[in-house]
């Protein structure tokens, strides 16, 4: 079949651009068809939304070239505390204290600003001769034949490729016509996000609080007197919280807050996420891949969304580069598996690891707050463990793909 | 033949074997295991004899292939598709059709045919490659075969085959283990007396007019379930490459 790209990618977010700038470094022809009309987002102003960016993913930026362009704006995530707390108590006696200084590999991550990283992968796409961007275009129909992929867009045009890949989201549509199940369930939780303007210097020290209701993690901003925060509450409560006017907003925060930085004042928009978990029971179908949260949208504790998003991306790409690299059909089921092979269980693994990490520290039962405070002490005072830990969250762990090294593949 | 031209029900005919031999789970999976070890080396002794690039656009291009016993298009289409210009041959008949409608499906040009290596040999055609896989512990006079592929080479071509050891591990492994325990080949699809090893293999193709330049043990990991090359492990699957000395 005469095909219009090699591999069409079904969602513009962050990581359908970032598949689509390392394929193409591969030599393919790929177009990214995006909902959105391109120059939105990446003229917004400050919103305080932000990603806490784990070192593997910054080493795929660099690889494919986006990193170069937001460096000198991100800011190093230079040590990590956890803690569990009680509105108006103060935190608990253990603390979990995880320094950068205890790997080799440098900042445990970089807190960087969405506006900053999707103006850079805009940038990114335009400047690779391989990337063609659909801006304000959606799929509404897809079929598959023996040799490739044709999808229909709400505009009438048609395109042909050898795969489609849908890094559109928990909702993929991608995935819920190619016939791929979800399973999933809500946690009641719902987390309010905003940027938040403090007056001591935050040094580069993320705190993350574990709260009966939630954790509230706070993660440093370039400059040194914003934070990003993530505050999770029931539902109800969210939902009464984020109705307050910002004065009211404030108050509430200040007692989980507390006062360690000084005077705090609301800096950006303020945006709600209800936290759920959506997993689909296979990441592959014929001509198809899911990606990202269209595999798997785990709850944002750590910022591990993204970060689990770029493995796929990375796995992917590998895969997919090698194949054509042989010569052979990089759509065949084949590739396909083998990326599935590499991916799925990782990803349900570290998806439900968070379910389980968060379900056990929303929990008010007095037995199993000591146990936690205790076992919080426990993987404190062993460094082994600890820096197992570090490098899990940093992303170190596991088979790496060579894009999750900095390398080309 | 073109498609257009058969009767629709052998068209069926040929879409279900078509699709029989691309399944990876289907009857020829073992070869659709053993295909991404076997392309990598396949493209990288072609690629280092040639001088091309496997990162660029059609690497290959500007050389003829020749893919003997090329069934189902299983080498042919990767090849096709780093640009070279293909012969497929197939000792049997009722491969050729169904090859070339994949390779129609697929969008690639390749010219599918009913013949032998002798027979190509005797007409005159002439390759930079010369792809001979599990073929050899097939055939009824190796250095009869293996100096027909010699013939169809031109001088400073490459002839790449694989075969099976001949000892005990590789009677366990290709015949008790592949034909009887896994299934996965029908019993029978190999005649252990007519295995060969990596040193038969070298005289055979010194005596045949060729020059050994490498050899590779293909080494199946059960537990990542994966094929893999190896320089040291050559006793059970191995793959070779001989150049045609200069005229």
């Amino acid at each position: 079949m005469e095909c219009d790209a090699d591999i069409l990618i079904a969602g513009g977010g962050l990581n359908g651009p970032a598949l689509a700038l390392a394929l193409a470094q591969g030599g393919f022809r790929v177009t990214v068809i995006d909902a959105r009309p391109a120059p939105a987002r990446a003229e917004a102003g400050f919103d305080g939304r932000a990603y806490a960016l784990a070192i593997a993913s910054v080493r795929l930026l660099t690889a494919i070239d986006v990193w170069p362009r937001v460096a000198d704006k991100a800011q190093p995530m230079l040590e990590i505390k956890a803690s569990d707390g009680r509105a108006g108590e103060g935190a608990a006696p253990f603390f979990l204290h995880f320094d950068a200084a205890e790997i080799e590999e440098g900042p445990m991550g970089h807190m960087l600003e969405d506006r900053h990283l999707y103006a850079a992968f805009l940038a990114a796409m335009q400047d690779a001769p391989g990337v063609t961007l659909l801006s304000g275009e959606t799929v509404v129909a897809q079929e598959v034949g023996p040799a490739g992929v044709t999808v229909t867009l709400a505009s009438g045009q048609k395109l042909s490729a050898g795969l489609l890949v849908g890094c559109d989201g928990r909702g993929s549509g991608t995935a819920a016509r190619a016939g791929i199940r979800r399973v999933g369930w809500g946690y009641g939780q719902t987390a309010l996000v905003t940027a938040i303007r403090h007056e001591r210097d935050h040094r580069g020290i993320a705190h993350q609080f574990f709260m009966p209701s939630g954790p509230l993690a706070i993660l440093p901003l370039k400059g040194g007197h914003h934070s990003s925060i993530v505050w999770s509450e029931t539902d109800a409560n969210a939902a009464a919280i984020q109705a307050l006017p910002d004065d009211a907003y404030l108050q509430a925060l200040r007692p989980r807050f507390g006062d360690f930085l000084g005077e705090i004042a609301l800096a950006g928009e303020r945006f709600t996420y209800p936290l759920s978990l959506s997993l689909a029971e296979r990441f592959i179908a014929p001509r198809v891949a899911l990606v990202g949260d269209a595999a798997h949208g785990v709850h944002p504790i750590a910022g591990q969304g993204l970060n689990l998003g770029l493995r796929d991306v990375a796995a992917l790409a590998e895969v997919l580069i090698l194949a054509r690299r042989r010569g052979e059909d990089a759509g065949s089921p084949a590739a396909l598996e083998e990326y599935q092979r590499w991916r799925r269980f990782d990803a349900t693994a570290l998806a439900l690891g968070m379910d389980a990490v968060n379900r056990l520290f929303s929990s008010d039962n007095p037995l199993l707050r000591l146990g936690r405070d205790l076992g919080m002490g426990m993987v404190g005072a062993l460094p082994g463990l600890r820096r197992g830990f570090i490098r899990q969250a940093a992303g170190l762990t596991g088979e790496l793909p060579r894009l999750l090294t900095g390398r080309p593949v | 033949m073109t498609v257009d031209t058969v009767d629709p029900a052998e068209v069926a005919k040929f879409e279900a074997m078509a699709a029989e031999w691309w399944n990876p789970e289907g009857k020829f999976k073992p070869l659709h295991m053993l295909n991404p070890c076997r392309l990598d080396y396949i493209t990288s002794q072609i690629a280092a004899e040639f001088g091309r690039d496997l990162a660029g656009p059609a690497p290959f291009t500007g050389l003829r292939i020749l893919d003997i016993g090329c069934g189902g298009g299983l080498l042919s289409e990767p090849m096709a598709r780093l640009g070279a210009e293909v012969v497929g041959a197939d000792a049997a008949a009722r491969n050729i059709p169904v090859a070339r409608l994949h390779a129609e499906q697929s969008g690639l040009a390749i010219d599918y045919r009913h013949t032998t290596a002798e027979a190509l040999a005797a007409a005159g055609e002439r390759f930079d490659v010369v792809l001979n896989m599990e073929v050899v512990e097939h055939v009824a006079d190796p250095l009869a075969y293996l100096t027909a592929c010699q013939e169809l080479l031109k001088p400073g071509g490459l002839m790449i085959c694989s075969t099976l050891n001949r000892n005990p591990k590789s009677f366990l492994m290709a015949i008790i283990g592949a034909e009887w325990v896994m299934r996965w080949l029908p019993k029978g699809t190999h005649d252990w007396a007519k295995f060969i090893t990596p040193d038969e293999l070298y005289a055979l193709i010194q005596k045949a007019g060729l020059r050994p330049v490498d050899r590779k043990g293909m080494v199946f990991n059960p537990v990542t379930w994966r094929w893999s090359l190896s320089d040291r492990d050559l006793s059970c699957n191995y793959v070779t490459a001989s150049v045609k000395p200069q005229a």
